[in-house]
C-alpha cells in the first residue's frame, strides 16, 4: 500500500479530540524546580492512535497524566472533548502499568465498578442498567475473561489482569483512552497477543488512544503517529507517521519500513537521552583489568 | 556422605518451607517446654511457694476462684471494661482516621496533636480521670479508652493512606467523586488492614485493663490480680495473668478467623 494514502485516509482533524498548546509543566518551586514539560504542542484527531516514546524523564508519563487531569500542568492549555481539562474524567479513561484493579472486587465487578458509580448517583434508567449488563458481558468475551469472571485479581496472571483493567476502563465506553505503559510489566509473548487484542478493541470502539511506552516497537506496531520525546527539559522532539496500512500484523514488524523507522526512532531516542554507550570508556576499561 | 536425591531446601533455610507436621511440632515445643520447665522448676522446691507457685497450684486456685470467688463475674465485667473502652475509641477513631488518612488540611491539623498525646503515659492520666469522671465504670472504660485511642488513630490513617495510589486514580478516571472514593474506593481497599489494626488495638486494650482497675474498683481480673499482691497470693497472680493472655489469645484466633472469613479474595490464590 501507498504511504501517502493511508495518511490521506487517516480523518481529516476538523476538531481534535485532544489539543494541546504551549503546554509546560514545573514540578516544584524556586531552586529546586524542574521542567518536566516545555512548550508541548501536540494534536490528536477522533479515532486516532498516538503513541508517546522516549527515554525515562522525557515526561512522557506526565504528558499522559495531564490530559487525564491526574496531574495539572502550569503553563499553557489542555483541552480535551472541546473542554478545558481541569481534573480527572470519566470521558479520559485510564489504563495504567499495574496494581490498579480493586483486588476485593471479582473481574466482572471491576468492569462493572463505572457503573456501580453511575448508580450510586442514582442518575441511571432501566433501560440504561439493562444495557450496561450486555455492555459487561460483551467486554467480558471480547477480552477473553469470560472463564475468569467471577476469579479475583489477584488469582490472575499480569495479562488477565491488563485485560480486565483495559476492559473496565472501556465499559463506560470513553471517547479518549489513555494508557500508560499497559504492557511494561508484561512477557515478550502476552505483550503481542495484547498488541493484536488492543488493535481490534481501537478498530472495533473506534476511541481516540494515546498510548505511552518505551519500547519503539510497539509504539511504531500501535500508533497511527509516533511521538518521540526527548529529555531535560521534556519536549516533543519528532512525531513521524508510521507508513503502516491502519490493519496491523505481526509480520509488518519484519517489513523494511517498519525496520527503517525503528532504527530512525531509536537512534533519535539515543542522541537526545545522552545515553550512548561509550565504548571508548568501556575499552579503557577492559584495558585496566588485564594488566 | 549421604547425597540427597531430593532437592527440596532444609528446614533452616532462609525462609525455607515447611510443613503442617513440623509446624505443629515446632509449635507445642514452643507451649510445652517452658511449662515443663516452669513446673520441674517449682517441684523442686528450690525456690519458695511464695515467689513461684507450681503449675498445679495455680491451677488449683483456679478451681477455687471459680467456685468461690466468682472468677466468672471478675472475666465478664473486665471483658465489658475492655470492650467498651476499645468499642468507644473504634467508634471514633474510625472516622477520623479515615480523614487524616485522606485529606492533608486534616492530617495537617491532627496528626501532630495526636502524636504528642500518644507519648504521653495513660496511667498517668489517673488522677485526671476521676477527677473529671469519677470513680465508676466510665472511669475505667475510660483510661482504656487514652491507653488505645490514640495509636488507633494513627494506625487507621496509616491504613488509609497505604491504599494504592493505582486504585485512586483509576476510580478518579472513572469519574468517582470525593465521597464515592472514600466509600467505595478507601474504605474497601483499606478494610482488611483496618481489620488488623482492629485486631491489634484490641491487644492494648486488655494491656491497659489493670492499670484502669486500679481506680476504685472491687471487681474484675485486673482488680483481682492487685488484691492478690496485697495478700501474697502469688498463684492467683499467676492464674489471672494466664487468664487474661488466653482471653487476649482467643479473641485474636477470634479476628483473624473473621478475617479469613470477611476477605476471602485476600487468601484465594490461583
Amino acid at each position: 500500500m501507498d504511504v501517502s494514502e493511508v495518511v490521506s485516509a487517516a480523518p481529516i482533524l476538523a476538531q481534535p479530540k485532544i489539543s494541546l498548546r504551549g503546554l509546560s509543566k514545573v514540578f516544584g518551586e524556586g531552586s529546586g524546580a524542574t521542567v518536566a514539560l516545555d512548550n508541548v504542542d501536540l494534536e490528536v484527531g477522533e479515532y486516532s492512535f498516538v503513541t508517546l516514546v522516549g527515554a525515562s524523564g522525557c515526561g512522557k508519563s506526565t504528558l499522559l497524566r495531564i490530559i487525564a487531569g491526574l496531574e495539572y500542568h502550569t503553563g499553557g492549555e489542555v483541552v480535551a472533548n472541546g473542554k478545558a481539562v481541569a481534573g480527572p474524567g470519566a470521558d479520559r479513561a485510564m489504563v495504567f502499568q499495574h496494581y490498579s484493579l480493586f483486588p476485593w472486587l471479582n473481574v466482572a465487578d471491576n468492569i462493572r465498578f463505572s457503573r456501580k458509580l453511575k448508580a450510586h448517583r442514582g442518575d441511571f434508567t432501566s433501560a440504561e442498567v439493562e444495557a450496561a449488563s450486555g455492555r459487561a458481558e460483551t467486554l467480558l468475551n471480547l477480552m477473553g475473561l469470560k472463564a475468569a469472571a467471577r476469579a479475583y485479581p489477584n488469582q490472575l496472571s499480569g495479562g488477565m489482569q491488563q485485560r480486565a483493567a483495559i476492559a473496565r476502563a472501556l465499559m463506560p465506553r470513553p471517547p479518549i483512552l489513555l494508557m500508560d505503559e499497559p504492557f511494561g510489566a508484561l512477557d515478550a509473548q502476552t505483550r503481542e497477543v495484547m498488541h493484536d487484542l488492543i488493535q481490534y478493541v481501537y478498530h472495533l470502539e473506534k476511541t481516540t488512544i494515546v498510548f505511552v511506552t518505551h519500547d519503539v516497537e510497539e509504539a511504531i506496531y500501535l500508533g497511527q503517529r509516533v511521538v518521540v520525546m526527548a529529555p531535560r527539559p521534556g519536549r516533543i522532539d519528532s512525531i513521524c507517521t508510521v507508513p503502516l496500512p491502519a490493519q496491523r500484523t505481526q509480520d509488518m514488524k519484519l517489513s523494511m519500513e517498519f525496520i527503517r523507522l525503528k532504527r530512525e526512532i531509536v537512534e533519535r531516542i539515543r542522541e537526545t537521552s545522552g545515553m550512548k554507550t561509550d565504548l571508548e570508556l568501556l575499552e579503557k576499561l577492559s584495558g585496566q583489568l588485564k594488566t | 556422605m549421604v547425597i540427597r536425591s531430593n532437592a527440596r531446601p532444609g528446614l533452616w533455610s532462609v525462609r525455607g518451607p515447611m510443613n503442617q507436621r513440623s509446624y505443629w511440632l515446632f509449635a507445642t515445643t514452643g507451649l510445652l517446654v517452658p511449662l515443663l520447665a516452669w513446673w520441674a522448676l517449682a517441684s523442686a522446691g528450690l525456690v519458695s511457694k511464695v515467689f513461684m507457685p507450681g503449675p498445679v497450684d495455680v491451677w488449683v486456685r483456679v478451681l477455687t476462684w471459680a467456685g468461690e470467688d466468682n472468677l466468672l463475674g471478675d472475666t465478664l465485667i473486665s471483658v465489658y471494661r475492655v470492650t467498651a473502652g476499645w468499642t468507644l475509641s473504634a467508634v471514633i477513631a474510625l472516622p477520623l482516621g479515615l480523614l487524616i488518612g485522606t485529606f492533608r488540611p486534616v492530617q495537617a491539623l491532627l496528626e501532630p496533636l495526636t502524636d504528642f498525646i500518644r507519648y504521653m503515659p495513660a496511667v498517668a492520666f489517673i488522677p485526671l480521670v476521676m477527677l473529671w469522671v469519677g470513680i465508676d465504670e466510665s472511669s475505667k472504660i475510660s483510661i482504656i479508652f487514652i491507653g488505645t485511642f490514640f495509636q488507633m488513630v494513627l494506625m487507621i490513617a496509616e491504613d488509609v493512606r497505604r491504599v494504592p495510589v493505582a486504585q485512586i486514580e483509576a476510580a478518579q478516571t472513572m469519574g468517582a467523586g470525593r465521597e464515592e472514593m472514600l466509600e467505595l474506593v478507601l474504605l474497601q481497599s483499606a478494610k482488611p488492614a483496618l481489620m488488623d489494626t482492629m485486631r491489634i488495638t484490641m491487644g492494648w486494650a486488655w494491656t491497659y485493663l489493670v492499670v484502669a482497675e486500679i481506680v476504685a474498683a472491687n471487681s474484675g481480673l485486673g482488680y483481682a490480680i492487685l488484691r492478690a499482691q496485697r495478700y501474697l497470693q502469688t498463684d492467683k497472680i499467676f492464674a489471672g495473668i494466664i487468664i487474661i493472655g488466653l482471653i487476649g489469645l482467643i479473641t485474636d484466633q477470634l479476628f483473624r478467623l473473621a478475617h479469613r472469613r470477611a476477605f476471602p479474595w485476600m487468601y484465594r490464590k490461583s
